[in-house]
């Protein structure tokens, strides 16, 4: 295999890296929360979608968004469609965001970000609490929207590096 | 005002209506499917139960080997840690040891008193099946505390078997698939076990706290707990066997009760699934 199809390969392999790391996070649960402090964890997935959505929605299809979403819900134990419902509704604020956003910038991205995780985790919250009766730990999941909004800024930053490394800075905004 | 009225809903309909680039769904088409997939689960709808086994089958086998990096990061975290305690837990073992070798004379005659005098009495003994299962997958989220285990309905694993580490009791099994199976922890929120504290015969409810303790619900105010009092099964409600130990009680500085489970929850690799039967004593 000559050294030009060698490359071209593992450039497209390199587009797969969101993808691939949604699938992996969500049967993985990548959270760190083997180290046991308390109150602390964060949602991987809930920051990449939310980066891809908003920077390049064609990386993560809504299908697959969906589909992990379901392996989500197997993972943890949830009933099947919790996870997918919060994860496109994730996919909806950013569409709307991108869509209204003429000059972006990452603190309003950040900001909207935090109103998105406290408006799809109360979803998820009311449907587990009163539909499903699963009891939940009310200071953990605030934890969990702390951490996760305080990441996104961290992974922000890196995936802004990796866009324009792979993609050229190829956006659809 | 108007105006941006209409780009709010421009904007809205653009976001959840329009297929994007290489989008093959639009995104209101698939909640809508998820809502329909939810109600569907309340309802316990048996396309969705079939479903749900035929992914976990699968993801639960595919999560095991994607979760192999992290868990040999964290393994190697807790060897780490075990190894700069050495000296110190080297010191307690034997002290331990001592203290052990002396109840286990004394527990081997009280329990060839006990099952002369239940003979006498004509009472029935309790059968075990035990069943050896390596843990798949341990879910220790902040919404969730479980793990899922290599057996299930292909092995004779059934609802409701009770999960121990070594002798101590860590879970039940709440789902079972046909090679897989997921036992919630006695430390998650949902689960609530019968238990007994000794000395004193305090029969009461162990109720998870989504931490590394169990708190007791539902005793007399004035029971006097003492720290170091044993919680153990108390076997009502038939789920298990009396007296299967499952932590100690623990006074925190502010008089709350706490139960400081035995096992340590987080580092589990192997548990044994046993089912209780009442037998007769012959």
């Amino acid at each position: 295999m000559s050294i030009q199809v060698k490359k071209s390969l593992f450039k497209k392999l390199l587009t797969f890296v969101p993808l691939i790391l949604l699938f992996v996070s969500v049967m993985n649960e990548f959270d760190f929360n083997y180290l046991n402090y308390k109150y602390f964890s964060f949602n991987f997935p809930f920051i990449l979608i939310y980066y891809w959505s908003l920077k390049r929605s064609e990386s993560l299809g809504y299908g697959y968004i969906f589909v992990a979403g379901l392996f989500n819900d197997v993972t943890i134990g949830f009933p099947l469609g919790v996870s997918g419902l919060t994860y496109l509704l994730i996919c909806g604020f950013a569409a709307y965001l991108r869509n209204i956003t003429l000059r972006p910038n990452l603190i309003n991205d950040w900001m909207f970000f935090l109103f998105t995780i406290l408006f799809v985790t109360s979803i998820n919250y009311f449907l587990l609490i009163s539909i499903f009766s699963i009891e939940m730990n009310y200071y953990e999941l605030m934890g969990n929207i702390f951490f996760t909004f305080i990441f996104y800024y961290i992974f922000a930053y890196l995936f802004d590096i990796y866009l324009r490394l792979v993609f050229k800075g190829n956006k659809n905004v | 005002m108007a105006t941006s009225r209409d780009d709010f809903v421009i904007a809205i309909r653009s976001a959840f209506l329009k297929k994007g680039n290489q989008q093959r769904f639009s995104l209101i088409a698939l909640i809508f499917f998820s809502i329909a997939l939810i109600a569907l689960s309340r309802f316990n709808f048996p396309a969705i139960n079939y479903l749900k086994i035929s992914l976990n089958e699968i993801i639960y086998r595919a999560s095991f080997v994607v979760s192999i990096p992290e868990q040999q990061i964290q393994n190697a975290s807790i060897a780490l840690n075990k190894h700069f305690k050495l000296y110190k837990d080297l010191e307690i073992t034997k002290k331990k040891i001592k203290q052990l070798e002396y109840e286990k004379y004394n527990s081997n005659y009280l329990n060839s008193e006990n099952k002369r005098l239940r003979k006498l009495i004509d009472e029935y003994i309790i059968k075990s099946d035990e069943l050896v299962a390596k843990v798949l997958l341990d879910k220790n989220s902040p919404f969730l505390k479980s793990i899922i285990v290599n057996k299930g309905s292909k092995d004779d694993v059934k609802l409701g078997m009770a999960v121990l580490d070594d002798q101590y009791l860590i879970g039940k099994i709440v789902e079972v698939n046909y090679s897989t199976s997921r036992a919630l922890l006695v430390s998650d929120l949902n689960s609530k076990i019968p238990i007994s504290v000794e000395p004193g015969n305090l029969l009461s409810i162990l109720s998870g706290t989504g931490k590394d303790f169990g708190k007791i619900q539902y005793t007399q105010q004035d029971f006097n707990f003492q720290e170091s009092d044993i919680v153990y099964t108390s076997g009502s409600g038939g789920i298990f066997k009396s007296g299967i130990p499952i932590g100690k009680i623990k006074i925190d500085n502010n008089k709350n009760i706490k139960v400081k489970f035995f096992s340590n929850l987080s580092q589990i690799t192997f548990v044994k699934l046993v089912a209780f039967e009442k037998e007769e004593i012959k």
